[in-house]
């Protein structure tokens, strides 16, 4: 076991990807030398050489599309977007093509690589650096989804999103990078995709979310009991494709209470899907309407002011109460 | 500081080997057996009698809409010929000479254009990707193949197809650009047949051609007769032999013209006049081919009736096989993911349901009806 952050975990699952798959290719801008603008390449390069780990020149469409040519010959390529805010050069090839090829040619051409971006506000950046677009990226048919939220979960993750047989949005929530350490396992552990964790057992309420939001969420719920008594269950989503909604069936028919949190926008936003699915599956057993801690339906407002517009424990607080006192 | 001048190697050439009588240039002209040129002149006619069918097809409604590449067939052709069966052809979808010369069954580029996915899946062993419809983006993955090969450590090859207006495109640059920077072995063939739906050429791009292209990702380009298919096989040729030695992409462009439509969605007499048409009538790849191959000796006129009736049999053949298909209505959910999703599940539930119960669809699971026939 050691004691690692998220981006010496992520880094930890990519070395054990170059060794254990010799056609594995890491391929993005600065991952090379520049060990990444995050640094999660770290010591790629000079372990495995510039033929497994690619500085590629400044165009994302041609890192999927290049990608897409690399599995149709047999490789395994993990691409790296510097920040998920350009990967929209990339998504002409990822909805046209790389999501597409194993329909189109039923079977016969896949593409089994994993695009890694970094999402999500909170790090004082420059516009295009802080948004959480998952949504658009959830909605494409063929594209699995999959959001760490802390070191374990994410080396764990990301491995197996490098052995799927189909592309996987890496989502990285890159506040989440450095804020803390976990024990990892020193044998190679993966987490099976679309499955669920519950991360703190409780009867009162479910709250549900993924990525950065599990961070005031965690500290919402220990909030919640210890001022309020409130014993809320937290389930973390970790993949938005596939979507466990039996381990949410069965929190919401225990508690009949829930709070769905998120930094993406809400319209139309990873919530309202959860939210249908309970509908769908267990209207019966709520006691209560659900609650939306979300974004806005807004561009993330520059850094100066971005905080307060992004969940925090007041708010997921607020609308547990909220639930709660239906 | 002085300013001073950067000089660039700026000359393109440009190659015609047989011209539109007919006539040969000796110094240039490529080996070819009997037997190749036959092989040519069957591959081009049953294109251009593929294509004639096609229109008749889209006509009675018996398939979707259709992008006939009349007049083009020498471009799409060339490269095929010049290629291994090993190498990866990369189309957009005006390559059908090339297409069928590769191998795909008749019936299933029916099918594509009849609206079925069979159409885009190729035969097991062949290194063919199926017709691209976004423009340009096949470039990108033609790239990535030609990647894969040179990281595989072999001497293949990959070319991929694109339009004049193609070359507009983000992707055709960001996909010559990076294919160059990497020395990738990849051929690049612009089918330049000086229309992209209602824009012509000149309004595309203000180069003088679009081969020298070539010249600012720092790789060769040439410009050929795209309706000469000697110079299309000659140009290919040469562009992949360097290829395999390490030498880099290869810029050709073909310079053809689009005799009809676009596809038959569109009506070309509202952006372009029939007189611009006319001059391109004689520049005809087949009837050129026609008359070498004739002077030749390779080909009599009795030979050449036999081979057109061959043709038409095979075509006719290819319809019926076509027509016969039946898609199998379950099976998108087979191809989504490896594995079906809970939610994909769910849904495929629902629809066999729905199926079922409309009695109008296809039973759970059946088999498509007649996989074979379009082998």
């Amino acid at each position: 076991m050691a004691m690692l952050n998220m981006a010496k975990a992520l880094n930890l699952a990519l070395r054990e990807a170059l060794a254990e798959n010799d056609k594995a290719i890491i391929l993005g801008q600065d991952v090379g030398y520049d060990e990444g603008v995050f640094r999660i390449t770290e010591g790629l390069l000079k372990q495995f050489g510039e033929e497994r780990v690619v500085d590629f020149p400044v165009a994302e469409s041609a890192i999927i599309g290049l990608a897409i040519g690399l599995c149709v010959t047999g490789y395994t390529p993990i691409c790296e977007m510097q920040f998920s805010g350009f990967g929209y050069h990339g998504f002409h090839q990822i909805e046209s093509h790389a999501t597409r090829l194993r329909n189109r040619t039923r079977g016969r051409f896949t593409c089994p690589m994993v695009i890694r971006m970094p999402y999500g506000g909170g790090i004082r950046a420059i516009e295009h650096h802080s948004e959480s677009r998952e949504t658009i990226w959830a909605h494409l048919p063929g594209m699995k989804v999959v959001i760490p939220s802390g070191p374990r979960n994410a080396r764990a993750l990301l491995r197996a999103s490098i052995q799927d047989p189909d592309p996987v949005m890496f989502y990285e929530p890159k506040a989440s990078y450095r804020a803390f350490r976990e024990e990892v396992p020193d044998e190679p552990e993966t987490m099976e995709i679309g499955k669920a964790q519950v991360v703190r057992e409780g009867n009162d309420v479910t709250i549900i979310s993924y990525g950065a939001s599990m961070r005031p969420v965690l500290e919402a719920a220990e909030e919640l009991e210890e001022d309020h008594g409130i014993d809320a269950e937290l389930i973390d989503l970790l993949s938005l494709v596939p979507l466990d909604r039996d381990t949410i069936n069965a929190s919401v028919r225990k508690t009949g209470r829930c709070v769905v949190v998120h930094e993406a926008p809400k319209h139309i936003g990873p919530a309202a899907e959860v939210v249908a699915g309970i509908v769908e599956d267990s209207l019966l057993y709520l006691e209560a309407p659900i609650e939306r801690v979300t974004g806005y339906d807004l561009v993330l407002p520059f850094f100066n002011s971005e905080l307060p517009f992004m969940p925090d424990v007041r708010k997921v607080i607020s609308a547990t109460q909220k639930v709660l006192s239906f | 500081m002085p300013r001073k001048k950067i000089t660039l190697e700026n000359t393109i050439d440009s190659l015609s080997i047989l011209d539109e009588k007919g006539k040969v240039d000796k110094k240039l002209e490529p080996k070819l057996s009997k037997d190749d040129l036959l092989k040519l002149f069957r591959a081009m006619t049953l294109a251009r009698r593929y294509d004639e069918r096609m229109l008749k097809l889209q006509r009675q409604g018996r398939i979707g809409t259709y992008g006939p590449a009349l007049g083009q067939e020498a471009a799409s052709l060339g490269p095929a010929f010049a290629i291994d069966e090993s190498d990866w052809y990369v189309p957009s979808f005006r390559e059908p000479a090339g297409m069928l010369y590769r191998g795909w069954p008749m019936a299933r580029l029916m099918l594509w254009w009849g609206g079925n996915e069979i159409g885009a899946t190729p035969l097991p062993k062949m290194n063919d990707m199926p017709i691209s419809v976004p423009v340009a983006s096949q470039i990108q993955y033609g790239a990535g193949i030609a990647w894969g090969l040179k990281l595989d450590g072999g001497d293949r090859v990959a070319v991929a197809f694109v339009g004049d207006g193609g070359t507009s495109e983000g992707d055709f640059h960001e996909g010559l650009n990076c294919a160059a920077a990497f020395g990738l072995p990849l051929v690049v063939v612009i089918q330049n047949n000086h229309w992209a739906i209602s824009l012509p050429r000149h309004k595309q791009s203000a180069s003088k051609t679009l081969a020298q292209k070539a010249i600012a990702y720092g790789i060769d380009g040439i410009q050929t007769d795209g309706n000469d298919i000697l110079a299309m096989v000659e140009a290919t040729r040469e562009a992949v032999a360097k290829a395999r030695k390490g030498g880099g992409p290869t810029l050709i462009e073909a310079v053809t013209y689009r005799m009809g439509v676009h596809t038959t969605a569109d009506d070309p007499t509202k952006y372009r006049k029939d007189e611009e048409v006319e001059p391109w009538k004689p520049k005809d790849p087949l009837v050129r081919f026609w008359k070498y191959i004739s002077d030749k000796g390779v080909l009599d006129e009795a030979g050449r009736e036999q081979m057109e009736k061959e043709v038409t049999a095979q075509i006719s053949e290819a319809v019926e096989a076509s027509e016969s298909y039946e898609p199998n209505l379950m099976e998108p959910f087979d191809h989504c993911f490896a594995e079906r999703t809970p939610a994909l599940e769910q849904q495929r539930a629902q629809f066999e349901a729905y199926l079922n119960g409309n009695g109008n669809g296809k039973a759970s699971g059946s088999a498509p009806v007649s996989h074979s026939a379009v082998h």
